[in-house]
């Protein structure tokens, strides 16, 4: 299987050769910075065409259909356009912390997306806390959206950032558990040593029950957690007009657009990394020729394909299942899951400690 | 020696964000601006964590200083709204009650700082502490390990919780 660490330590030497150590890891660091916000800009420009022939398919349309062969390209140019937009300037808003709220936004969720391992030595950030680390990077992301609907001056706003705040909160709790019970299997934070460890069967396997239901329930909180439908209620139209982003023009608009695409495939990633193996092929011990074949497959598709499963699962919620109110949101939180959560938590331990895992 | 300087570099930003950001946060009028001053604090410091390779306590600092406690704040500031100003005397007594504490504080703060730590330069080791050590540290019971803080840290937030219940319940 290739290993893009090659790669990486090809360029790292080729540069030492050439400037001292201080010089090569500054050009480094320039080097990732910017391939990692033309990735993530790719990633919501094929997220959001995604979406939109998904949605069209479920209501039996055709989606976009005009620019390129089949609407490819159509997001492309609607990129250009919010480029393009004016970015308007409201009276009696808070302006420092109104421009300020997209950019807290969209960096949490950068520093989320530059833990991704998204194959085989292509990953950006990798130390001994990284799920810990990625948990707490997206989480400062309602900071930004607080700050969005406090500044904004508006109630719609206001209500939908308040709306978000306590949903987000809530949802982390599930969030963190889950993982948690995974971190309790595999007894490693690190995230490069969560796939290794997956090499010879995938945690939802080897963890059976209460690994299945840590995956439903990750899924779930996941969804709750990026305020997708049928969580969607921080901006739901028909009540908020858009929630905490209703005053937002232009491209400011356009970093809360971005950041929740690349927030869906971030939890879709979590969910291949943790539960279903991440970059590493489907090894089932004792079938060895089985094991090899499985091989030949490269470590990028195995990790981009489980995660366009798991973003197409969570697209099929947001258009299947009726929007929640409230009050029904954070009573399946804190009724439901964090109980259920809790009690798996505790059957993990039992299970990994009395040895009933694969 | 190249190294050292960069480190050098490193530092000193974060020492200055910390710096310039902390006095912002004291010196702005509006309760929500102080609050994101804060926030950068905080990050700040989680970088310095980071920055002496200490990756568990940086990110421990951002999920429950930045992710948490300042939700928190924003939270209750957005719930009570408090934004008008009162217009205080310039001089009464506890503006001179202030003053002496702080001049006090900051007297007791620098003597600790120069008789202690400011002569000592070290460079953050390259080591990282291993979470299974941390965990060990944070569990045990033995000399030097931390079982009774962390209990009686969890005793502290029941009774905040209690508290909360108490001052949120509907009465009839």
């Amino acid at each position: 299987m290739f290993d893009f660490s090659v790669v990486t330590t090809w360029i790292d030497e080729g540069l030492r050769g050439i400037m001292p150590a201080s010089g090569a890891i500054a050009i480094e660091c320039v080097l990732i910075g910017v391939l990692l916000l033309a990735v993530y800009a790719v990633f919501a420009l094929v997220l959001i065409l995604a979406e939109r022939k998904v949605c069209a398919a479920f209501q039996c349309r055709l989606g976009p259909n005009r620019v390129g062969p089949w609407g490819s390209i159509q997001t492309v140019a609607d990129m250009v356009k919010i480029i393009t937009k004016e970015i308007i300037s409201i009276r009696h808003v808070d302006s420092f912390l109104h421009n300020l709220a997209p950019f807290l936004v969209i960096i949490a969720s950068l520093l989320a997306f530059s833990c991704i391992p998204f194959a085989k030595g292509l990953q950006i950030l990798d130390f001994n806390v990284g799920i810990l680390f990625m948990v707490a990077a997206s989480s400062i992301g309602i900071v930004g959206i607080l700050l969005a609907g406090w500044s904004s001056n508006n109630k719609f706003s206001l209500i939908g950032a308040m709306r978000s705040g306590a949903q987000m909160i809530s949802y982390e709790l599930s969030i963190g558990l889950s993982i948690m019970t995974i971190v309790v299997l595999s007894g490693t934070m690190q995230i490069s040593e969560l796939v290794e460890s997956q090499n010879d069967l995938w945690f939802i396997f080897k963890g059976h029950i209460p690994a299945c239901i840590a995956f439903v329930v990750y899924l779930i909180a996941g969804t709750a957690e990026t305020n997708r439908g049928p969580f969607d209620l921080p901006e739901a139209e028909s009540e908020l007009t858009a929630g905490y982003h209703t005053e937002y023009s232009g491209m400011h608009f356009g970093f809360y657009y971005v950041a929740e695409f690349v927030n869906m495939f971030i939890v879709a990633a979590i969910a291949t990394t943790v539960f279903l193996g991440g970059w590493m092929p489907l090894h089932i011990p004792g079938l060895d020729a089985f094991n090899q074949a499985m091989d030949y497959i490269p470590s990028l598709v195995w990790f981009l394909a489980k995660s366009v499963v798991m973003v197409f699962v969570i697209m099929w919620f947001k258009w299947t299942f009726p929007r929640l109110r409230i009050d029904q949101l954070i009573r399946l939180e804190w009724k439901y899951l964090l109980p259920l959560n809790l009690v798996n938590l505790i059957v993990m331990v039992l299970i990994v400690a009395l040895g009933w895992h694969f | 020696m190249q190294n050292v300087l960069v480190l050098r570099i490193i530092f000193g930003l974060l020492a200055a964000v910390i710096a310039v950001f902390s006095v912002m946060a004291v010196c702005t009028r509006r309760i929500l601006h102080a609050a994101t001053y804060l926030l950068f604090v905080l990050f700040a410091t989680a970088g310095l964590y980071f920055f002496l390779n200490y990756s568990f306590l940086g990110a421990v600092q951002l999920l429950v200083y930045a992710g948490g406690v300042i939700i928190l704040y924003v939270f209750s500031i957005l719930l009570t709204n408090t934004d008008r100003e009162e217009p205080l005397p310039l001089f009464s007594l506890r503006r001179w009650l202030a003053l002496l504490a702080t001049v006090g504080g900051v007297a007791l703060a620098g003597f600790l700082l120069l008789s202690n730590v400011w002569p000592q330069t070290e460079l953050p080791v390259d080591a990282e502490i291993g979470m299974k050590q941390i965990g060990h540290t944070l569990m045990g019971t033995q000399k030097g390990q931390y079982l009774l803080p962390f209990e009686v840290m969890s005793v502290l937030l029941l009774a905040c919780m209690v508290g909360a219940l108490v001052i949120g319940r509907k009465r009839s």
